[in-house]
């Protein structure tokens, strides 16, 4: 299955500028799999030893996946993935 | 079938002030016209007298202007939502102003663009003038803020930053004109902010805000709005908010990104959204990768936004919401935020109970003249 994956601005140059790219997958997980084939890179700005960065976000659609399955969220057709950094700036 | 409407500020009154409204019909017509039979007052605003909807006002279903759809024929099913949104021109109502005794005539005259609103009222605006707010850095997120909240009158507005106005702020720093080059930014900040407001009370804390002065500072207001620039003084200021018991409305930005969104105690904090920062040097800073500056002036409103709307006890505020907004496909969405059990600052089991060595947490040191 095919889910759209948002990106902020801090990723955006990993994918070639673009703010939505597509990953495949059953899973959250799957789907971040998919995303490093496709652009080599990605996984290491999202995860770390296999978890999610605790300053990166992952929402499946407006739920953050901490509070649903984490990595093993399930997907479904026409789900809208979001990976959000936190970001410092202020000034 | 069911299907949510949002109406508007200008319709809510005619609508028994409700923001949503559950109306039933299979096509937009129908909603519509249940939307009237229930409330007449709404259906005048709805349609003309030829029965059309009138050329000032757009109906959207999911976001979509019903035009680029079949008009009222579109049909719609349950869980759809419309909304309802006329052109707003600007400009006064015209309304009897009410005056209060505890404003002068030339405050009335003033924040008249406020108290004419019933939302504000001149009880409303009292609040206001009675209400002290820590703004943490007067640079692209504090500036805007302090302006608005200056303007409409905040009573005593405390500005904590230890920097020096330099060249490179001007792009987007509206406290600080070109002549403050070099300057302290809280006295660059207090000189605008009274310019525009001889009645606010502006504090100087020129100083950076570390775990040794925090619950000593932040204590004295009501309410902070964040716009430091760094994830040292975003923790402290996270946990130092928490522990004084105050209100923090919280924004960052970078690039074309910006996020807002409001921390009650008890109802989530930066550490429920983000556990721990980064390590130094993965997500750059404003200086290391630019940002809009208009960008800065979009999220320091919505900052000041959410803190008068705190103040007067109006609106659906950003608590357990997360507002994004993206400059480049000029979006805003909004994300849950939920307070995390586990968070040990707001958990229920909480290993944070004092501020702890933040420079340590953040692999970072708080930036200022003795910081680095």
């Amino acid at each position: 299955m095919t889910v759209e994956v948002k990106v902020t601005a801090t990723l955006q140059k990993m994918v070639g500028g673009q703010r939505v790219i597509q990953g495949d997958g059953a899973t959250v997980g799957e789907v971040i799999d998919d995303l490093e084939r496709k652009h080599p890179g990605i996984k290491d700005m999202v995860m770390v030893d296999g978890q999610i960065h605790r300053f990166v976000n992952i929402y499946l659609n407006d739920e953050d996946v901490r509070f649903l399955s984490q990595l093993d969220t399930p997907l479904k057709e026409g789900d809208v993935l979001s990976i959000l950094p936190a970001l410092a700036g202020g000034a | 079938m069911g299907v949510t409407v949002y109406v508007p500020t200008p319709f809510r009154k005619l609508a028994g002030n409700q923001t949503y409204i559950e109306a039933d019909g299979e096509t937009v017509g129908e909603v519509l016209d249940s939307l009237g039979s229930a409330y007449p007052a709404l259906r005048h605003m709805i349609y003309n007298d030829a029965d059309e909807i009138p050329g000032h006002v757009n109906i959207y279903v999911n976001n979509q202007e019903i035009h680029s759809l079949q008009g009222k024929a579109t049909p719609v099913k349950d869980g759809d939502e419309m909304a309802v949104i006329p052109a707003i021109a600007g400009g006064a109502i015209e309304q009897p102003q009410q005056r209060s005794v505890a404003l002068t005539p030339e405050q009335v005259d003033r924040y008249s663009r406020h108290i004419i609103m019933p939302q504000v009222g001149p009880s409303g605006q009292r609040k206001l003038m009675e209400t002290k707010v820590l703004i943490v850095g007067a640079g692209g997120l504090g500036g805007p803020a302090a302006l608005y909240l200056a303007l409409a009158g905040v009573g005593t507005i405390g500005i904590a930053d230890f920097d020096v106005v330099d060249l490179s702020n001007l792009q987007r720093q509206v406290l600080h004109q070109t002549d403050d080059v070099g300057r302290p930014k809280v006295e660059s900040a207090k000189d605008t902010l009274n310019a525009y407001n001889p009645d606010v009370n502006v504090v100087l804390h020129n100083t950076p805000l570390t775990s040794d002065n925090a619950l000593e500072i932040i204590p004295q207001y009501d309410y902070v709005v964040n716009g430091a620039d760094n994830f040292t003084t975003r923790y402290l200021v996270n946990d130092a908010s928490y522990f004084a018991g105050k209100t923090l409305v919280d924004g960052s930005i970078l690039l074309f990104d910006g996020q807002a969104t409001v921390f009650v105690p008890g109802q989530g904090c930066y550490r429920c959204l983000f556990p721990a920062p980064p390590p130094p040097g993965l997500v750059p800073n404003c200086a290391e990768a630019g940002v809009l500056g208009a960008l800065t002036g979009v999220m320091g409103s919505i900052q000041a936004i959410e803190l008068i709307k705190q103040v007067l006890e109006i609106g659906d505020s950003l608590v357990s919401r997360l507002l994004l907004f993206d400059a480049l496909s000029m979006e805003f969405r909004v994300v849950k935020l939920r307070r995390d059990p586990k968070c040990p600052l707001c958990g229920d089991e909480p290993t944070i109970k004092e501020l702890i060595d933040y420079e340590g947490f953040c692999g970072a040191p708080f930036p200022g003249p003795d910081g680095h």
